[in-house]
């Protein structure tokens, strides 16, 4: 009876389990099933190069997009990860366990909270704050920057923390027996040694960036132009699929699922340097 | 007992609404109507086909959204039985449909209350949206660059105003909202914003502009005076038979009509 019931239990976790990863590559098939044929025909080129997007005239130049993307994602690491690794820091090496024991599930609690209300908080108090003091529409390359920075704080945070908690003690008390000071110890020593996987955080950190659609809808403005300064509005890939996925029909549905395939391969891009990254740590300490 | 029974009670209940709509779902005597498309007239019609399922217990009636090019595409392949569309001019594909007006809607040209001006002409208008005309001076309003605030391509009020402004290119720096509701939002916190929204959404926190003199009302569209108007279109493919000529007979008809006009659209037949 016992064995029968074991039996069951394995294999009704292994099809869970299978479910899960066939589900996922469903939905990559899908996507390039869609997108794959309008990508060839079109050209890897005039898709990824060219910078008028006008369905109505049957252009698809996702270029502005795609910088778009980038820069957004760019100004978000430049935001979220000094400040999410110097919490990291502070956490660990500075504050009592007691403290951080309370501090990290509180910015855990962070990664909870809905996009659309980080959305939402953007439009009613940043653009407008951002209106006022630098002028230009306000919703900008410059507010999707500042939400999606503070969005990937949880991210890099708890990964960093993991990270540096994960390097032995022994290092830092040999580097205090040379004489070194706590800010040396943490400079020369801990991050070195942690630095594999607070790169991993960082990396992860820029998925999640890349891959937000509501908050950055919200407050972008969506303008399909590539940008000239941090203060003009801007369109990325996911705000451009999720905007007229609703209404496109044609080449056009095509044209999104190959913007779909390109945000796919990126993200699967980021995700492969993280592991790599987070395997080089841990085969780095058994070493 | 008491209790035993009084829970068989509350038990069957659910049973037998189940088994009610489990029989009348594949029972032969229901026939159903599916719409789709339009979502500025899909509460109207989510509103409407609840009237008139009272009326017509018999009849079943589903109203799904997803935008006017929805609504065309899914009347040709007969995904639903009427398609719903709000454009000016339908599109060549839908040639082979049939439309029906059912109810008219204004497109209102909005501002910041701020804004001193009181109305623009179609030309004004155009120049705003193809970012010839960039700041508020040109146009005799106080020295700040316009913002110009339009919906994503494929919408239907978008592809509407445009079509009625004709030879408009909508300028590269446009902010784009999906929505009538945030193109409001955007508008009523940005003192230097143009855009533009179905009338039936207008409220204090915006100011709406006279086209070439007219004041959007229900009045001046009537005669004619307010030339941003769009038709909204029932389509089905050739002449509408059975169940959906019946429903779309009762849109038209004086009480749906009520109804459509007190919602904020305009009836199309008075």
């Amino acid at each position: 009876m016992i064995r029968i019931g074991e039996k069951t239990v394995q294999r009704l976790l292994m099809a869970a389990a299978f479910s899960a990863i066939g589900g996922l590559l469903l939905i990559a098939l899908f996507i390039f099933k869609e997108g794959l044929s309008f990508f060839i025909e079109t050209g890897f080129r005039r898709f990824l190069f060219a910078d008028v997007w006008d369905p109505q005239s049957g252009l698809y130049g996702i270029f502005p997009m795609l910088v778009a993307s980038l820069w957004v994602t760019l100004g978000a690491m430049l935001l979220g990860a000094p400040l999410g690794i110097s919490v990291a820091v502070f956490l660990v090496e500075f504050v009592p366990r007691s403290v951080m024991r309370v501090v990290k599930p509180t910015i855990e609690l962070l990664a909870g909270i809905p996009s659309v209300v980080y959305g939402f908080i953007g439009v009613m108090v940043l653009a407008p704050f951002i209106r006022s003091t630098f002028g230009g529409p306000g919703l900008s390359l410059l507010a999707a920057s500042f939400i999606l920075g503070v969005m990937i704080l949880p991210t890099i945070i708890s990964i960093s923390v993991d990270a540096i908690t994960a390097v032995p003690a022994s290092y830092r008390e040999g580097s205090f027996a040379l004489g070194a000071t706590r800010w040396q110890t943490v400079r020369m020593v801990v991050l070195k040694a942690a630095r594999s996987g607070i790169i991993a955080s960082v990396i992860l950190g820029m998925g999640r960036a890349v891959g937000e659609t509501m908050a950055v809808i919200m407050v972008a403005g969506n303008a399909v132009k590539i940008p000239h300064s941090a203060l003009d509005s801007v369109r990325t890939l996911t705000a451009n699929i999720a905007l007229e996925m609703g209404y496109a029909t044609g080449r056009h549905r095509e044209a999104l699922f190959a913007t779909g395939i390109v945000l796919f391969v990126v993200i699967m891009i980021l995700n492969t340097a993280a592991g790599v990254m987070v395997r080089k740590r841990v085969s780095g300490k058994k070493g | 007992m008491k209790p035993l029974s009084h829970r068989f009670r509350i038990l069957i209940l659910p049973i037998v609404a189940v088994l009610s709509v489990l029989t009348t779902g594949c029972g032969r005597g229901k026939t159903s109507v599916t719409l789709a498309g339009s979502t500025a007239f899909q509460p109207f019609a989510e509103k409407l086909a609840e009237r008139y399922m009272l009326i017509h217990p018999e009849i079943g009636v589903t109203v799904q959204g997803g935008g006017s090019a929805v609504g065309i595409q899914s009347a040709l392949s007969g995904a639903a039985d009427i398609g719903m569309a709000d454009l000016v001019r339908l599109p060549a594909e839908a040639a082979e449909l049939q439309p029906v007006t059912v109810a008219r809607d204004g497109i209102v040209i909005v501002v910041h209350p701020s804004n001193p001006l009181s109305g623009l002409t179609m030309d004004q208008t155009r120049g705003l949206f193809c970012g010839k005309i960039r700041n508020w001076n040109e146009l005799g309003g106080p020295d700040a660059a316009v913002t110009v605030v339009s919906r994503e391509a494929g919408s239907g009020t978008r592809t509407s105003f445009e079509q009625i402004v004709g030879d408009i290119k909508l300028t590269g720096d446009a902010i784009i909202q999906d929505s009538n509701g945030t193109i409001r939002e955007t508008v009523a916190n940005d003192a230097s914003a143009v855009g533009y929204l179905s009338h039936g959404l207008l409220s204090e926190k915006i100011k709406a502009l006279q086209v070439d003199g007219a004041d959007c009302t229900t009045e001046a569209i009537q005669a004619g005076r307010y030339p941003l108007v769009r038709p909204i279109f029932l389509l089905t493919r050739g002449a509408p038979t059975g169940a959906s000529a019946a429903f779309i007979e009762y849109v038209r008809s004086p009480d749906a009509q009520k109804v459509i006009g007190e919602s904020g659209l305009i009836p199309a037949i008075q």
